[in-house]
């Protein structure tokens, strides 16, 4: 055996023996370094006679591939079985719960006006606020609910002073939308109102929203499809929808809505006591007297209008069963919207 | 308005269910709100003869009474009842049944004897509410028939919820006369046939207001019987329609309000002096009303009022002098017309609401009173006899409400209602609701009838129509609209957004009321000037909020107090100021936090909140504006925040806001266990955000320097940014603070800042030496500036 044959074998011998990366280096210096054992051998290579340079030139690059081969056959084994070892050493309990979770949630009323909101708005209705403290005559005088008027009675409403109050509806932002802006007016103000009174069925605040269009040519079917549409989406169920005559000072025609009762499908249960039908909305065409007010010429447009409680939607969407929770700011409530 | 179904078939008897009458009217705008039946309760309550009666062997005052019910032998039933006596039939409760109070029949052992039932009372079977001894039957009742049957008990009472508009539906008319219009059924009217004086009697009626009651018709009846009972079918139609039985001529008027929705009142006429007259009160008279209460009048209040002294406010209540007693002989009717808006909100004035203001508030039919007048005297002259003089029949006819014919558009019905009617259908509906039609070129004149307050326009037409033609029949049209883009400004920052920012940084978001308790907002906003309500449902809610912190305080202990070991809550609304200048009414977004950072954890690093993650959680806020480096917060006292942790924001000049750490003082004033920390921002000065502008992008590398420098404690991270800021110019990109050290080697009450300066070219590579030229100026400045030294 040639020495060059017998330095390669020991060479391989070494790699085999390195037992983690550096000693492969040292491996690798010793034979394949510039210095190396095997790199050395071409120093022989002055001394040979010129015809047989190129053989032994070739036979030492085998060599030397020969022991690198060995060294990156060994270096893949060392890598792995590093690998191996840290896969093991970082190996965690993927079951507990990771960091910094926390998500919080908004209130469910305020989630059922978001999505009226988005229905609305889809339809070309724009959201309008007002004043809570509103004066008489955009809460009653120009929705044609004068002084005296019986329907005041049914409104319970806090004063400030003779003529300044908080608002019992949102149809105030009615008016104020109507004075700034002439016709096509398509507009929804969602927010709070306030009526004198409170028990198990009313709290002193709520919240509602007021529709309005005002249009050439707006009927009483457009206002009917248009809140049959909003009810069977909100529900996201094919339930029946029924208008039904009622009075509001500032509709004419008036209506009550009623859906079939989303509790026992129009069965009868305790939440609809027993009739099958919920009273959801109140709605109608607006009255000319209202559009008199905000100097809307009645005889061109007409319009229709509808208001409906939020804390209602929502209990019958989510089946809360008591109004006095949407207040009580009970984390346990409302966690449960999250 | 509770009615009688029995009592309603009487004026008109459409062939339908009760249930099928109760969805009919709520369908015609009548809302039933609630059947209810009576007379189901008296079962096994039976027609019966006591045959024989017998003293019982051992008891003075009981009877021992055998009575035949008509079953296979008769009962022996044991009697206290002084009446009980042969011969007589009588009300038999008999084993099984069950009286009203859920009082059992069953077989009984009275002092030894055995009793197989018991004879009723009126008072015990609910009959009247007083009685004496056992309820004598009619000597024709059919022995075994059941007392329901016989007494024709059995009704059912409907409840219709009325609207303001309806005040014509008051009276069994009214809704009599809708009934017959829905089903296209005659409506039998109840006779008011003029009955003949027999007596001359009048009395003096001036109407010194004729603008308020233009009509007033009155009447003396003398010598009605003092001992006349009301019939039991009239104390029943009262009963069933909430109405109390007092004396037969109380109960008269009341009984014609009912059946003709017309108030009447009854004058004891001795009482009163000269005659009558209906004029406006004078300041400082006063009155005791029927009910007791002594109310000053004042000068817009209508009176009934004698030659000497008010009687009566006009269409709200009679005065208790001259009312009717046990000992009224001689009656002076009313029956006057007095205009709604004369009578509107004067009964709530006086804290009174009856049904008389009821009805004329809403207005009563101005062609009725004659009508109600002879009604009421065929009433009472055959329930408690007497001599009717004539019908004294006051009327200023200039004052008389005129009905100025309606006028109604063919084009305007399609139009507003989006169906087309054909001109019979309309004709129809309008004259079954007793309208006049007058044919017109583009429609018809329509002339109202004197009953329907509510009707004065085109519009209030076509709600009749669409009434009575049915809503459900209108067909629902699909929304259609001009497609017209709703604008969407770019630089808008939707609430929606702000509200979906904090709650994935956990928060919760709370809606509190916007009135609190004066007292608490008092301890936490000292300074704002609050509104107060006039009428507040009570003193915990009788101040409008000048802040929101006050009630999310209050939530955040009620949800401590619930083992919640974390809070975080906001809330967006509006605060109100009440400042001299005027009252404000601010979009506000405040929120608490306290307890726990993250909540108990594994990896046991929990803390509790602090300054600076409410800080983070705002900041993070501010960043929706992309413009966040506008906002300043500048440390400054709030009364009620920690002094050394609370901070004004400022946008600009403009003060925005605040956060800070609850005043330890506070905290104790409200009892809480856990620090707070509370923020406040005006919700106007985050609606808007910069839109990006494109900046062109350096290509070239950026040099960072670190600088360690001490300052005194007082010194604050801002005043060194800003000065850093000012001094290196535009060529520094960045600022990072990465570390603050307090030690023995700074020296007490000085504090080390490390932070990071990262500078940069647009168009070349920074030189090593313009970097050392732009530090050394800046440390010069941090020396002379701000004392700081530069450190080690």
């Amino acid at each position: 055996m040639s020495s060059l044959e017998s330095l390669v074998e020991d060479g391989k011998k070494a790699v085999l023996q390195a037992t983690d990366l550096q000693a492969l280096e040292q491996v690798k210096v010793e034979y394949l370094g510039k210095k190396g054992l095997i790199t050395s051998q071409m120093k022989q290579l002055g001394s040979l006679p010129k015809e047989q340079r190129p053989e032994f030139g070739q036979k030492i690059n085998v060599a030397k591939q020969s022991v690198q081969q060995a060294l990156d056959a060994r270096k893949e084994q060392l890598d792995q079985a590093r690998i191996a070892e840290q896969l093991e050493k970082e190996t965690i309990d993927v079951t507990l719960p990771g960091r910094d979770t926390a998500l919080g949630g908004i209130h469910p009323v305020n989630r059922t006006l978001e999505r009226i909101e988005e229905y609305f708005s889809q339809i070309g209705f724009r959201v309008e606020e007002g004043p809570e403290i509103e004066d008489d005559y955009h809460n009653f005088e120009a929705l044609n609910i004068p002084g005296h008027h019986p329907a005041r009675a049914m409104h319970d409403t806090f004063y400030f002073s003779e003529s300044l109050l908080l608002r019992t509806h949102t149809s105030p932002v009615q008016i104020r939308t109507m004075e700034q802006q002439q016709p096509p007016v398509r507009i929804i103000a969602p927010g709070r109102v306030y009526r004198c009174d409170s028990d198990l069925t009313h709290t002193p605040m709520f919240h509602q929203v007021e529709g309005l269009l005002v249009d050439e040519h707006t009927s009483f079917a457009d206002l009917k499809g248009v809140l049959d549409e909003f009810l069977k989406n909100f529900f996201e169920k094919d339930l029946d929808v029924r208008f039904r005559p009622s009075y509001f000072p500032f509709t004419e025609p008036s209506a009550e809505v009623d859906i079939q009762c989303v509790m026992c499908n129009g069965d009868g249960c305790r939440v609809c006591s027993h009739t099958g039908w919920l009273e959801i909305l109140g709605c109608g065409m607006v009255h000319p007297n209202v559009l008199k007010s905000v100097g809307i010429d009645s005889e061109k447009y007409s319009g229709y209008a509808f208001g409906m409680g939020v804390e209602r939607l929502t209990m019958l969407r989510y089946g809360v069963n008591d109004l006095r929770l949407f207040f009580e700011n009970d984390l346990s409530f409302l966690k449960q919207f999250n | 308005m509770r009615i009688s179904e029995k009592w309603l078939r009487e004026w008109v008897n459409p062939d339908i269910s009760t249930d099928e009458l109760a969805a009919q009217l709520t369908m015609a705008g009548l809302e039933v709100d609630a059947i209810e039946t009576f007379g189901d309760e008296l079962n096994g309550v039976v027609v019966g003869e006591i045959v024989k009666v017998e003293q019982h062997p051992n008891a003075d005052k009981l009877q021992v009474c055998e009575v035949n019910v008509n079953a296979d032998e008769n009962l022996s039933i044991i009697c206290g009842a002084p009446n009980a006596r042969a011969g007589i039939k009588v009300a038999v409760a008999t084993i099984g049944a069950v009286l009203p109070g859920d009082f059992k029949i069953k077989k009984a052992k009275l002092r030894g004897v055995a009793s197989f039932g018991m004879l009723c009372s009126e008072k015990e079977l609910q009959i009247s509410e007083e009685s004496d001894g056992i309820m004598e039957l009619d000597a024709s009742a059919k022995i075994g028939e059941s007392l329901v049957k016989h007494l024709q008990l059995s009704d059912t009472v409907i409840e219709v919820d009325l609207t303001p508009n309806r005040g014509d539906c008051l009276g069994m008319r009214g809704i009599a006369r809708d009934v017959g219009v829905l089903n296209a059924v005659d409506v039998e009217e109840v006779a008011c046939t003029a009955v003949k004086s027999s007596i001359d009697d009048t009395f003096e009626i001036t109407l010194e207001a004729p603008e308020a009651c233009p009509r007033y018709v009155g009447r003396v009846i003398r010598n009605i019987n003092l001992n006349a009972k009301t019939p039991n079918w009239m104390k029943q139609r009262l009963e069933y329609a909430g109405i109390r039985a007092i004396e037969p001529s109380v109960d008269i008027t009341n009984y014609v309000l009912l059946e003709l929705g017309h108030p009447m009142h009854a004058f004891d006429l001795n009482q009163l002096k000269g005659g009558i007259n209906v004029r406006y009160a004078n300041e400082n008279e006063t009155l005791t009303l029927l009910d007791g209460k002594d109310v000053k009048l004042t000068s817009d209040t209508l009176l009934i009022a004698d030659h000497e002294k008010p009687l009566a406010i006009a269409g709200v209540m009679g005065g208790e002098h001259s009312g009717i007693n046990r000992d009224t002989k001689d009656v002076l009717l009313e029956a006057a017309f007095f205009q709604p808006i004369a009578l509107a909100g004067k009964a709530r004035s006086y804290g009174l609401h009856t049904d008389a203001s009821h009805r004329f508030e809403r207005g009563v039919d101005y062609q009725l009173q004659v009508a109600a007048m002879e009604r009421a005297t065929q009433l009472l002259l055959d329930i408690c006899g007497g001599e009717a003089g004539p019908v004294i029949d006051q009327c200023s006819k200039q004052h008389m409400p005129v009905k100025q014919p309606v006028q109604l558009r063919r084009q305007r019905i399609s139009r507003l209602l989006g169906i087309e009617l054909t001109d019979q259908q309309v004709e129809d509906i309008l004259t079954r609701l007793g309208m006049q039609l007058e044919p017109a070129d583009t429609g018809w004149q329509v002339t109202v009838p004197s009953y329907r307050f509510d009707i004065s326009i085109e519009e209030d037409l076509i709600e009749e129509l669409v009434r009575v033609y049915g809503y459900n029949r209108v067909p629902s049209r699909a929304p259609k609209s001009e497609m017209t883009m709703v604008k969407q400004p770019e630089h808008r920052i939707r609430k929606s957004q702000i509200r979906q920012l904090l709650v994935a940084r956990g928060y919760q978001e709370a809606i509190t009321y916007s009135f609190g308790e004066p007292e608490l907002q008092q301890l936490i906003n000292p300074d704002v000037p609050a509104i107060e309500l006039l009428n507040p449902i009570s003193s915990e809610l009788s101040v409008m909020r000048t802040s929101q912190w006050p009630a999310l305080i209050k939530a955040a202990e009620y949800n401590f107090n619930r083992q919640q070991e974390q809070v975080k809550f906001f809330e967006t609304g509006l605060r109100f100021e009440n400042h001299e200048s005027g009252l404000q009414q601010i979009p506000t977004i405040s929120g608490v936090i306290g307890g726990a950072h993250k909540g108990e954890n594994w990896e046991g690093t929990d803390r509790p909140v602090d300054f600076y993650d409410l800080k983070g959680d705002l900041e993070s806020l501010l960043k929706l504006t992309v413009n966040s480096d506008s906002y300043l917060f500048k440390l400054e006292s709030h009364p009620s925040l920690h002094p050394g942790q609370s901070a004004r924001i400022y946008k600009g000049e403009k003060a925005v806001g605040w956060i800070g750490k609850l005043h330890p003082n506070k905290k104790k004033s409200l009892g809480l266990e856990q620090d707070l920390y509370l923020f406040e921002l005006d919700l106007n000065a985050i609606i808007k955000k910069k839109l990006p502008k494109f900046v062109e992008l350096s290509r070239y590398p950026s040099i960072r320097r670190d600088l360690a420098i001490v300052v005194d404690e007082q010194v604050n991270v801002a005043q060194l940014i800003d000065l850093i800021r000012q001094t290196a110019g535009n060529l520094l990109k960045h600022i990072n603070i990465f570390d603050i050290y307090r030690g023995e080697s700074v020296g007490s009450g000085r504090k080390s800042v490390a932070l990071a300066m990262i500078l940069q070219h647009a168009t070349r590579t920074l030189k090593d030496a313009e970097v050392s030229a732009i530090i050394d100026r800046t440390v010069k400045q941090l020396e002379t500036q701000l004392g700081a030294v530069l450190r080690d």
